[in-house]
């Protein structure tokens, strides 16, 4: 009877026990490794260098310098395509500030010296600017004009009755992003895909499995406590999110040459956060679910596709639809995007960063409080 | 008085009315019940599949809530108590419920710790459990490849971590081999004589025998409790073995069972087991016999079985007619080539062999069985002489034709039923009839024909709305038949078609199949489950890959017997056979 006398209570032993036998299948599941480490490196290249599903027409400035005939053509041929929603003005302050204000996507310069080069035969030299901070926004905006230009070329070829030639020296500027380097925007946003993956799929996998093989009813038959075992999930899994982040940093910051303009501590802290949330989302899903394939199709909907579409990270949450914009602001991801984007092309921007925390806070301590209030250490 | 406050319950299990049914479910699960048990022995908590074995075990551990009365274990209530509770419980689920990607030395420490056994007391506990368990040797080993028994043993070593003093055990002999399963009873046996409480639940009746006091349970009621002697001494004098002479043996028990005065008969080997009623008298014995076409020397007084006895408390078989045989006719051609055969059939995975120069043959209309615990070999041998997985060397043969050659035409006249029953859960029980129906293709006036006598055969009707998944047992098996046999195929592969249901049901169960074999239909069965080896003409054990013996049952029984032990059961022949083989290959 003497351990029947001890109170009920917390366990560092158990904890410690349960951290460790938790350690073992970690290292010794190949599965494991691959959800944590291997699809977010492929998804990083796939969704870096994707499609853009924008289907809109793309607003870009027309900047007039010259007035001859020929660049009016021009000027048109912008404003008639399908693809392009053209402002032509012959003011370019005015459509610098626009582009500044995020309302135009890319201005096209025709320069004063258009008409004289084109009848003289020369070269004709068009500025083209995109917004850099979205790197297919950028892309398109560089395709689309060249495709423009293309046609007008072999119109005036065809009315002058000459074989088309190349004209124009395109001279492509970013602005914001001035490199338009995409893995300046992708490694910060993979990283959130990576810790959603850890967090959410592969916790709410461990948990699932646990109750799949029957374990689960031979834990619960011990004096394990429900903290002990909702800590011997958290803090396992804590620790690999943060080893995937260590090394995607790493990979980001020596490999791709990614600026990290932030402090590392901070990333650290907003990490640990952002995990508290996917950990979080992780235990409540495997707990409701018991089952790994249908913790797996919940996680992959409800945690892993949102961080990816509503998270600002391949699309921009200014440009969704009000009421896609509004489900964004549930979506733990959407503040860890935003402030990974700060950390590493900004730096430590405080009233950024601690907005976002707070918003991080309150979505973590709203998950892992319902996960908490679902575990229930019994089978029913 | 309440049972609660009778001396001596601080140590015993005690049940107050205890009741618990299921929301959504028809029938509860446990019907009052009232009783206590006590240490210093084993009990057996015996009974079929869902008799409510497991929900009791889950009620004593605290896992689940009784919808009504008391419990008390140990003193102490499940619910309220956990903690204390757990503190002197050792549980092992049904399913192994340690970490099959931990090894068994990882395994020991995480119970270890989680009963907070340290320091100088843990590495005793583990000497002694490991060589109490005889894994003193495979403590690195992962327990996922560990065999059916070693599971088993590691799985009661880790539940004894902390000196409990009530020890639970779901089914711990199921998917263990009869060597194991008796090493493991002489371990719990000598761990009840230490004076602990254990509870041993199991579906397999000759268990019972084994325990001190057994609870025989069915449909969630109590059909008997006391000592398992007791009750199969009720049996004394009614039980007979009828030595059959004719080929008809498998009309007979049909014959037998529409007598009002017998309660159970079966096949077993040669021979019929007859069991007559508690009301029948001496003379109507040997009517029974007349009327069976049997003279009074034909027949052996058999010592009571623990199953006999279940039979009779649950009023005896029904008498039913095997109509399906009827539907199932196809004219016996005279030859006598071998339907199924394998030879030199031989698996290997990587450098495991699984099937090692497997040679058999089956004739048409004869019952082959495969016989052998878990892990021995024989579902791979089973899957390759279906077709279902393509053999290393060797051929499988049915009807002459290598089914990975000539599916087609072989195909059709094979029915097959898995263990699982491969029935889609989420369906009612009139849509996997059709379904299944029309992956046979039959379709339009045929196939409704079908799908009725299927449904009038089996006695499906009620059922027809049901979602399959929420039937009981004993109803998924009737339609599994059912839509395995929906294209009439003369041909049976039938994978441990009755484990885990009850004996009533598999009566049923190998009447429709003896039924069917009068007519000509061969079967092929595999079981892990001495008692189906009986019904089959032939059988081969497997072991370790090979097929160490094959013959009838009999003559293995016999071939099994010494002096002191005459005439063995199936599992001492089945034991037997295998030491043999063993210390033969120790010699070679």
């Amino acid at each position: 009877m003497r351990k029947a006398m001890r109170p009920e209570g917390f366990s560092r032993g158990r904890l410690l026990a349960l951290c460790r036998k938790e350690f073992f299948q970690i290292i010794r599941d190949p599965g494991s490794v691959l959800i944590a480490f291997v699809i977010p490196l492929i998804l990083m290249v796939v969704y870096g260098y994707g499609i853009n599903f924008d289907s809109g027409a793309l607003r870009v400035g027309i900047v007039l310098e010259d007035a001859g005939p020929q660049a009016r053509r021009l000027a048109y041929a912008f404003s008639a395509s399908g693809f392009i929603e053209a402002r032509v003005s012959d003011r370019r302050a005015e459509l610098d500030e626009l582009m500044q204000a995020g309302k135009l996507r890319g201005l096209v310069v025709i320069p004063a010296d258009f008409s004289r080069r084109l009848a003289g035969g020369e070269k004709i030299s068009l500025q083209v600017i995109a917004d850099g901070s979205e790197p297919n926004t950028a892309n398109f905006v560089h395709g689309y004009v060249q495709g423009v230009l293309r046609v007008w070329r072999e119109n005036l070829a065809r009315d002058l009755g000459i074989e088309p030639r190349n004209l124009f020296n395109i001279n492509v500027n970013c602005w914001f992003n001035r490199d338009m380097v995409s893995r300046n925007f992708i490694m910060p946003g993979a990283i959130t895909i990576i810790i959603t993956v850890v967090g959410a799929i592969l916790t709410s996998l461990v948990i699932a499995r646990e109750w799949e093989r029957g374990t689960m009813e031979a834990l619960l038959s011990t004096q394990v406590t429900r903290a002990e075992f909702l800590l011997s999930k958290l803090i396992p899994y804590y620790f690999l999110g943060m080893f995937a982040l260590v090394v995607c940093l790493f990979f980001s910051v020596a490999v791709f040459q990614v600026p990290f303009r932030g402090s590392v501590i901070v990333l650290f802290g907003l990490s640990t956060l952002f995990m508290a949330n996917t950990l979080g989302m992780g235990l409540l899903i495997s707990t409701i679910m018991r089952n790994q394939f249908n913790a797996a199709q919940v996680a992959l909907v409800s945690a892993f596709l949102p961080s990816i579409m509503l998270s600002g990270f391949v699309f921009e949450i200014d440009s969704m639809p009000l009421a896609v914009r509004a489900i964004t602001y549930v979506i733990p991801a959407r503040y860890y995007v935003s402030a990974m984007h700060t950390l590493f092309l900004a730096g430590n921007v405080s009233f950024v960063l601690l907005s976002n925390a707070a918003f991080l806070l309150a979505t973590g301590a709203l998950f892992i409080g319902l996960a908490a209030l679902k575990t229930k250490i019994g089978l029913e | 008085m309440s049972a609660l406050n009778q001396p001596g319950v601080e140590r015993a299990i005690v049940l107050d009315r205890l009741e618990k049914s299921f929301a959504g479910e028809f029938s509860p699960a446990l019907l009052p019940l009232s009783m206590v048990i006590r240490p210093g022995g084993v009990t057996g908590l015996v009974g079929p599949d869902g008799a409510g074995k497991t929900t009791l075990m889950r009620i004593l551990a605290g896992l689940l809530e009784p919808s009504g009365g008391r419990v008390s274990v140990a003193g102490l209530d499940p619910l309220t108590r956990k903690a204390g509770l757990r503190a002197i419980l050792g549980y092992m689920p049904q399913r192994f419920g340690l970490y099959e990607d931990l090894t068994v030395q990882q395994n020991l420490d995480l119970y270890a710790s989680l009963r907070a056994v340290e320091g100088q007391e843990r590495q005793e506990a583990f000497r002694r459990l490991l060589r109490f368990t005889g894994l003193t040797s495979f403590t690195g080993r992962l327990a996922g490849k560990l065999s059916g028994g070693m599971k088993q043993k590691l799985g009661l070593a880790c539940s004894l971590l902390g000196h409990p003093q009530v020890l639970l055990l779901d089914e711990p002999g199921v998917g263990v081999d009869p060597i194991s399963r008796r090493e493991l009873w002489g371990m719990v046996h000598e761990l009840a004589g230490e004076g602990l409480l254990i509870l041993w639940s199991t579906s397999y009746l000759d268990e019972a025998e084994q325990c001190r006091e057994v609870l025989l349970l069915n449909q969630g009621r109590l059909l008997y409790s006391g000592e398992p002697r007791a009750l199969s001494r009720s049996m004394e004098g009614r039980c007979f073995l009828l030595r059959s002479r004719a080929g008809n043996k498998r009309a007979l028990p049909q014959k037998a069972l529409s007598m009002p005065q017998v309660s159970d008969c079966v096949i077993q080997g040669d021979h019929l087991r007859l069991i007559l009623r508690r009301d029948a008298s001496g003379a109507s014995g040997a009517d029974t016999l007349e009327a069976l076409g049997f003279s009074p020397g034909d027949m052996l007084p058999a010592t009571p079985r623990f199953e006999d006895a279940f039979i009779d408390l649950l009023g005896g078989v029904p008498a039913r007619r095997p109509v399906l045989a009827n539907l199932m006719a196809r004219p016996v051609s005279g030859d006598t080539a071998p339907v199924i055969e394998a030879v030199s059939l031989t698996k290997a995975f990587g450098n495991f062999t699984a099937a090692d120069h497997v040679d058999f043959a089956v004739r048409r209309g004869e019952i082959f069985g495969l016989l052998g615990p878990n892990g021995a070999g024989k579902s791979t041998t089973f899957k390759m002489m279906c077709g279902l997985l393509r053999p290393s060397s060797g051929k499988a043969l049915v009807l002459g034709m290598d089914l990975q050659k000539h599916p087609a035409g072989v195909r059709e006249r094979i029915g097959y039923m898995a263990q699982k029953f491969s029935l889609y859960g989420g369906l009612s029980v009139m849509q996997n009839l059709i379904f299944f129906s029309g992956v046979y293709g039959l379709s339009g006036r045929e196939q409704a024909a079908r799908v009725d006598e299927m449904i009038e055969t089996f006695g499906l009707k009620p059922l027809l709305g049901q979602q399959t998944e929420l039937l009981p047992l004993g109803f998924k098996q009737r339609l599994a038949l059912a839509c395995a046999l929906m294209h009439r195929p003369d041909i049976l592969f039938l994978d441990e078609p009755t484990s885990g249901v009850d004996p009533l049901t598999r009566r049923e169960f190998w009447m429709h199949i003896n039924g069917m074999v009068e007519k000509g239909v061969t079967v092929m069965v595999t079981t892990h489950f001495m008692d189906e080896a009986e019904y089959c003409d032939r059988i081969g054990l497997v072991y370790q890959g090979r097929i160490i013996a094959a013959g009838p049952p009999d003559t293995l029984k016999e071939r099994a017997g010494t002096t002191s032990r005459p005439c063995p059961g199936m599992e001492d022949a089945f034991i037997r056979l295998v030491e043999e083989y063993d210390e033969k290959s120790d010699a070679a």
